[in-house]
């Protein structure tokens, strides 16, 4: 032992030469946990404004999304999940974090619809990316029965405005809660598809799981 | 526009990280100081300007969360005994006691001193931060934060001899 005086290495190197030492790089299974523990942190402290995760589905891979109102966003891989994020935390806030537990209930139902063994969801939605006429379109689509279709031109005709066929086809189109709030269930007067969202081949498949269950 | 805040995580998770643990010298916890920066940043993370240089933001708020980590041990008495025994750059106030006892002393001395010493001496040696960035930290310029942890020491080695011979 030395004492400070005589302690050659107890002069802090030049500026120069100052630089803090490089630890080795994390594993990324501890930046998962380090994550995991933000998320939660960011939740208690009141931060985590926007909270998202992405579950597999017979569709593809959904992102669900949810203020501390209720589900904000489920999107379908086609619309690009760096796009939805982005347009999130320009919309409603840039707190947006991978925070899986907040949607645990809603993947659990979505689960469970896609088994065929759920009619009708049951959760709190925050409508904070609709408003005026496609809200009350978007607000409608879930009194649409679990099996049943209507068309554009019945969905108009029934919120008073029947001459809306359009922006009932637009509403449907910019849904941003797609399968949680059935916009697949409205179609053509003809009964041909009309346009999805997550692609037809989607709708066919939401439409064909609700008729065989 | 501002990034969602997953996307600043993403990229700059491994390098705050780093940061942490160079400044803690794995002898605090880095989780803590780690989990500590991304609640501040997120925090602060809309009302940053849009033209700000993330990286050197995160890395201010992440040597400020890692001191942070190092004053909280350091405040806890009883805790002396698990005081690092090196800087990054293997020096220490307290590197010459030989005993808990006597690094005991040295911290009792550091935390005694004036404020500005004392940051000026944790930063400088316990976190081996160049002046210019303990400036950054502390407000006002290089040299006085040199002045301020060279007076620090000064002050420290009166402190600690006076506590040996009384």
């Amino acid at each position: 032992m030395t004492t400070p005086e005589s302690n050659t290495r107890s002069r802090p190197r030049d500026e120069v030469s100052d630089e803090p030492h490089r630890a080795t790089d994390a594993a990324p299974q501890q930046l998962a946990l380090l994550h995991a523990r933000l998320a939660d942190a960011a939740d208690e402290q009141g931060l985590l404004d926007v909270a998202y995760r992405i579950i597999d589905t017979p569709v593809g891979p959904l992102l669900l999304a949810a203020t501390e109102r209720g589900l904000v966003r489920v999107a379908f891989e086609r619309e690009g999940f760096d796009a939805v994020l982005a347009h999130l935390a320009e919309r409603v806030s840039p707190r947006v974090l991978r925070a899986p537990s907040r949607l645990d209930d809603v993947a659990r139902q979505l689960e469970e619809y896609f088994a065929g063994q759920r009619r009708a969801f049951d959760v709190r939605l925050d409508h904070a990316l609709s408003s005026g006429f496609r809200a009350l379109v978007q607000q409608h689509l879930p009194h649409i029965p679990y099996g049943h279709t209507e068309s554009y031109k019945q969905v108009a005709a029934v919120l008073g405005n029947p001459g809306a066929v359009r922006a009932v086809g637009t509403a449907c189109a910019t849904n941003p809660l797609p399968v949680v709030v059935p916009c697949h269930r409205v179609l053509r007067t003809d009964g041909s598809l009309g346009g999805y969202i997550g692609g037809l081949e989607a709708k066919t498949a939401l439409l064909q799981l609700e008729q065989a269950a | 526009m501002k990034l969602p805040f997953e996307q600043v995580v993403a990229e700059h998770g491994a390098m705050v990280l780093r940061v942490c643990r160079a400044v803690l010298d794995g002898h605090a916890d880095a989780d803590d100081a780690w989990t500590e920066t991304f609640i501040a940043a997120m925090r602060a993370w809309p009302e940053l300007p849009d033209d700000a240089n993330v990286e050197a933001w995160l890395v201010t708020i992440a040597k400020r969360k890692a001191i942070d980590e190092i004053r909280a041990r350091g405040r806890r008495a009883v805790a002396l005994g698990d005081l690092p025994d090196a800087a990054p750059d293997g020096w220490m106030p307290d590197a010459a006691a030989t005993s808990d006892a006597e690094r005991h002393d040295v911290w009792r001395a550091v935390r005694a001193l004036p404020e500005r010493q004392r940051h000026a001496v944790a930063y400088r040696y316990f976190a081996g931060l160049p002046y210019r960035e303990i400036a950054e930290l502390m407000g006002g310029t290089a040299d006085a934060a040199r002045r301020a942890a060279s007076d620090g020491i000064k002050n420290l080695r009166r402190s600690y001899r006076n506590e040996q011979e009384g």
